[in-house]
């Protein structure tokens, strides 16, 4: 028998919608698709311009000379940038080593200790101070943060001078001083990541630890920090990508001295730093310019790295814990049986 | 009597002392929030005054410096011009993400890349920027819609992520409901996914345009600099951040005060569109 | 931002059920319990009386009054429908019921006659003298089958041989000694379900408790794995006072010296399991036990 579609008002099938009226949804459809292709197609563009600019100095210097000659002489157009990746990495370390941990701290004191009460508003304030813009932070490091940290900072120069990089006149702005407020810059991203990490952690781990008499403390020791930690490896490394860009209150503090410091509590340089603080100047030299967008180039790929790796990371991470258990069991994967109900 | 077994008192101790440890790092994290508001309001308020906000820097080597009222007033049209155009595209992104691309590698791809636009340092969008436009001369030199424009770039990915996660919320359930009553596709996007998904939305741009409000490096070598207050987006125009970060550097204490006074203003604003955000968050009818 | 993906976070570890599991040896390994070493001394075991007890969570009042006792070396089952506090009541009994925000108990639980409730009372030793196995049988993830047993006993301070031989004694208590001997070291979530609950169980005895609360143990686990951690109990007995919540009757029926019945926070009746099942004397737990509701 042959298939009837119902017919109304004229020869068009009475489900069939007319080519106009599907058009708004075509145009939506295709409108957004190509709002996405250009946004990928923009980073994609940025990123060869980029590389085309920055060739003229790495084929003057090569790309190792470029970036591992530690000589920064725009009056003599040398460009070497060692000086820079010193500072980018020495200022993101200090981030880490003083940021991370209170972060972390914090992530797991709003979680897991504080009271109810106080967690709402205390969340906010650490998450407070992500808003605050870093040209502030850089004013407030120039003319409070340095000169309060001085007497204290040339003091455990001095008691401290025998350790390598302490020790020597502290000049007041310093890569030391970069590294502090690029920690306060990371804190809030760090711990927001952690605590939802940590938030995630199921209750019945924490309930095995404590059934078992562990102490609160123990109980965050053995049940939610192995748990957690892909995930809070992932948001320090996101923290690293955020201070190895940041750009304002690192040129207001660092000193901009285009030398590797003999301590932490010396004047250096940093990749963002010297773009931010030589453009104006270098912009109408070609050579210059395409040093100082060398080493945007050299920035724009570490921190492509970095993010892309912690975003790897931590999913694979993740994974890794639980899948890896369920492959040994050759790869049987039915449902758990339900017992028979009681009667 | 039945003796229950003794906690060592190691043990105990251990577990106080380390949960005292977590919250004094608390506190510390939070030392630094409490430092910069104290200063910036002992050292800003005293700036405020009807002169400091209606009269614009006026680049004198004595007496009154000028207040800061051409910085206002161009942070609030680049900040504007920026919102044009970075909120309705991410938005744009987030819906073919969530609506059509779902899964396909296509979306994968575009979600990935705009990850990595997250992590992009803002002076590279500065960059990007000066390369593209201004090196080109494209419309003029140093210009402050190609100020904007930076500053788009930066807001772009944060309202397409938040965008994204706001969409995802908006039960399935609606979308069927809709759809089985025969609406078309671009009917149940408009009528129904957007109006739900409203406040989240707002909230996302709101959190986007405080970030946007604040940055400094994408500008200083796209919209150059101004002391003049103006309203035309094809010349060079002040800004709050970069107002403040050229003041920051000034011989002259009268400058550096007005820093001050300016910096606060930029938290005051910052803050209050923070307040706005959590307040839209709140009257959310999603999650 | 970039956020890890913190969507998939459960573990969802979908175990083959134990029929078909590989490492099983042809030889039933039976749960040598005897590995614990000597049985104490009849009369030596610790009865649990819960006196006037009481739970709320916030201003909900769960369990009403509660008076009952749990002898030592018996399997007591409490059986009721959902929602008639059972679990509620064995939470109490351990004190985890106030690890949830807002929740809190009165009155008297007594292991002889030191009341838990004591302010006095140190929670982590109470914890350590009563253990509990849950519904989802809940091995620490990043730990291997070893370090899941040693555990509890770790934070007691105990190391090296001693853990070593304590470790051996609980897996072979359990039954699970010649299953995993050669792969103490691999994770304990690569054990199937079955054999995942008999390690919570093996590290609940490894800290030597004298009480052994378990929440619906087998509702997670197919027939065959029930089965074992039945068998399991049955021999566990004579060495610990163990109470059981389930909402299987046919287990209360195999396992339970003595069966509790609970209706809204309340105790209907409490009996020797035989007698709760053919003579109840409360028309609720007659009605209960045929199938009329629950």
């Amino acid at each position: 028998m042959e298939a009837h579609t119902p017919v109304i008002g004229g020869d068009r099938p009475a489900l069939e919608r007319s080519p106009l009226a599907r058009l708004p949804d075509r145009l939506l459809k295709w409108g957004l698709f190509g709002v996405s292709a250009a946004v990928l197609i923009l980073i994609v563009y940025f990123f060869i311009r980029l590389i085309g600019q920055s060739t003229l100095a790495f084929n003057r210097f090569g790309l190792f000379g470029f970036a591992f000659h530690n000589r920064w002489i725009p009056s003599r157009l040398i460009f070497g940038a060692a000086a820079m990746l010193f500072g980018t990495a020495v200022t993101s370390a200090i981030a880490l080593i003083i940021g991370v941990p209170i972060a972390v701290a914090t992530a797991l004191y709003l979680t897991q200790l504080c009271p109810r009460r106080l967690r709402g508003p205390l969340t906010i304030l650490v998450d407070l101070l992500a808003a605050v813009p870093s040209v502030v932070y850089g004013l407030w490091g120039v003319f409070v943060l340095i000169p309060k940290l001085k007497p204290a900072e040339q003091w455990f120069a001095n008691t401290f001078s025998f350790i390598p990089w302490v020790g020597g006149h502290v000049a007041g702005p310093s890569v030391f001083i970069a590294g502090l407020i690029l920690a306060i810059m990371i804190l809030p991203i760090v711990s927001a990541i952690s605590r939802e990490v940590i938030s995630t952690v199921p209750a019945e781990h924490k309930e095995a630890a404590l059934a078992l008499g562990a102490t609160r403390w123990e109980m965050i020791k053995i049940a939610v920090l192995p748990y957690s930690r892909p995930g809070i490896t992932g948001g320090a490394m996101l923290g690293l990508g955020r201070a190895l860009g940041e750009t304002i209150a690192v040129v207001l503090v660092i000193g901009d001295d285009p030398a590797i410091p003999h301590s932490i509590f010396g004047q250096g340089y940093s990749l963002a730093a010297v773009i931010a603080n030589e453009f104006g100047e270098g912009s109408n030299i070609p050579l210059y310019r395409s040093a100082l967008l060398a080493c945007g180039l050299v920035l724009f790929v570490l921190t492509l790295f970095v993010n892309g790796f912690a975003r790897g990371y931590v999913l694979r991470g993740e994974r890794k814990m639980f899948d890896g258990a369920r492959h040994r069991l050759g790869g049987v994967d039915e449902p758990e049986i339900e017992p028979a109900m009681g009667a | 009597m039945t003796e229950l077994p003794r906690i060592s008192a190691g043990r105990r101790r251990k577990d106080r002392i380390m949960r005292g440890l977590l919250a004094a790092a608390t506190g510390v994290a939070l030392v630094p929030l409490v430092l910069v508001i104290y200063y910036l309001i002992y050292k800003g308020a005293g700036q405020w005054s009807g002169q400091f906000f209606t009269s614009d820097p006026n680049g004198n080597f004595l007496g009154y410096p000028g207040g800061i009222r051409s910085a206002i007033l161009g942070t609030i049209e680049i900040v504007a011009l920026a919102t044009l155009i970075s909120v309705p595209l991410g938005i744009a992104v987030a819906l073919y993400l969530v609506e059509y691309g779902k899964k396909s590698l296509f979306a994968n791809v575009v979600r990935y890349f705009v990850d990595v636009m997250t992590g992009v340092p803002s002076i590279v969008f500065g960059l990007f920027i000066y390369i593209v436009l201004v090196v080109a001369h494209v419309g003029g030199n140093f210009t402050a819609w190609k100020g904007s424009v930076a500053i788009s770039l930066l807001m772009l990915p944060i309202v397409a992520r938040s965008a994204e996660v706001v969409l995802n919320l908006v039960p399935g359930s609606l979308r069927e409901a809709a759809l089985a009553l025969g609406a078309p596709r671009w009917r149940v996007v408009t009528r129904v996914v957007l109006p739900t998904a409203a406040s989240g939305l707002v909230t996302g741009s709101l959190l986007a345009i405080a970030r946007g409000a604040g940055e400094t490096a994408p500008l200083l070598f796209t919209l150059g600099t101004a002391n003049g207050l103006t309203f035309n987006l094809s010349q060079q125009m002040n800004t709050l951040p970069t107002q403040i970060f050229s003041d920051i550097t000034s011989p002259r204490n009268a400058i550096v005060a007005r820093a001050w006074g300016a910096a606060l203003t930029l938290v005051v604003l910052v803050l209050i569109l923070n307040l706005i955000a959590r307040a839209a968050q709140r009257r959310s009818r999603l999650a | 931002m970039i956020r890890p993906d913190t969507q998939s976070k459960e573990p969802t570890v979908v175990s083959p059920p134990d029929s078909t599991q590989q490492g099983s040896t042809a030889r039933e390994e039976a749960p040598d319990v005897s590995a614990l070493g000597a049985p104490k001394p009849q009369g030596d075991g610790h009865n649990v009386v819960l006196e006037g007890l009481s739970a709320y969570y916030g201003k909900m009042h769960v369990i009403k009054d509660v008076n009952l006792t749990f002898p030592a070396g018996e399997v007591t089952a409490i059986i009721g429908p959902s929602g008639s506090g059972k679990s509620t009541v064995i939470r109490c009994i351990n004190r985890m019921h106030e690890e949830i925000p807002g929740a809190h108990a009165a009155g008297a639980v007594k292991l002889d006659d030191l009341d838990v409730y004591d302010p006095q009372v140190d929670i982590t030793s109470v914890r350590r003298l009563i253990g509990m196995v849950f519904q989802k049988p809940n091995p620490f993830p990043t730990m291997s089958i070893f370090d899941n047993v040693a555990a509890g006993m770790r934070l007691t301070g105990i190391r090296g041989e001693n853990v070593r031989e304590r470790v051996h004694k609980a897996l072979r208590a359990v039954g699970l000694w010649g299953e995993v001997k050669n792969r103490l070291d691999q994770p304990g979530i690569g054990l199937s379900g079955g054999q995942q609950q008999r390690l919570c169980i093996a590290r609940t005895i490894a800290v030597e408790p004298e009480v052994i609360l378990m929440d619906e143990p087998c509702s997670a686990l197919d027939p065959i794995a029930t089965l074992k951690v039945e068998e399991l109990i049955d021999e566990l007995k004579a060495r610990y006072t163990i109470v059981i919540v389930t909402h299987n009757m046919q287990q209360a029926a195999r396992v339970a010296d003595t069966t509790v019945f609970m209706l809204d926070g309340e105790v209907i009746e409490h009996a020797p399991t035989t007698e709760l099942f053919t003579t109840p004397k409360d028309e609720r737990t007659e009605r209960y036990v045929t199938g009329k509701f629950g």
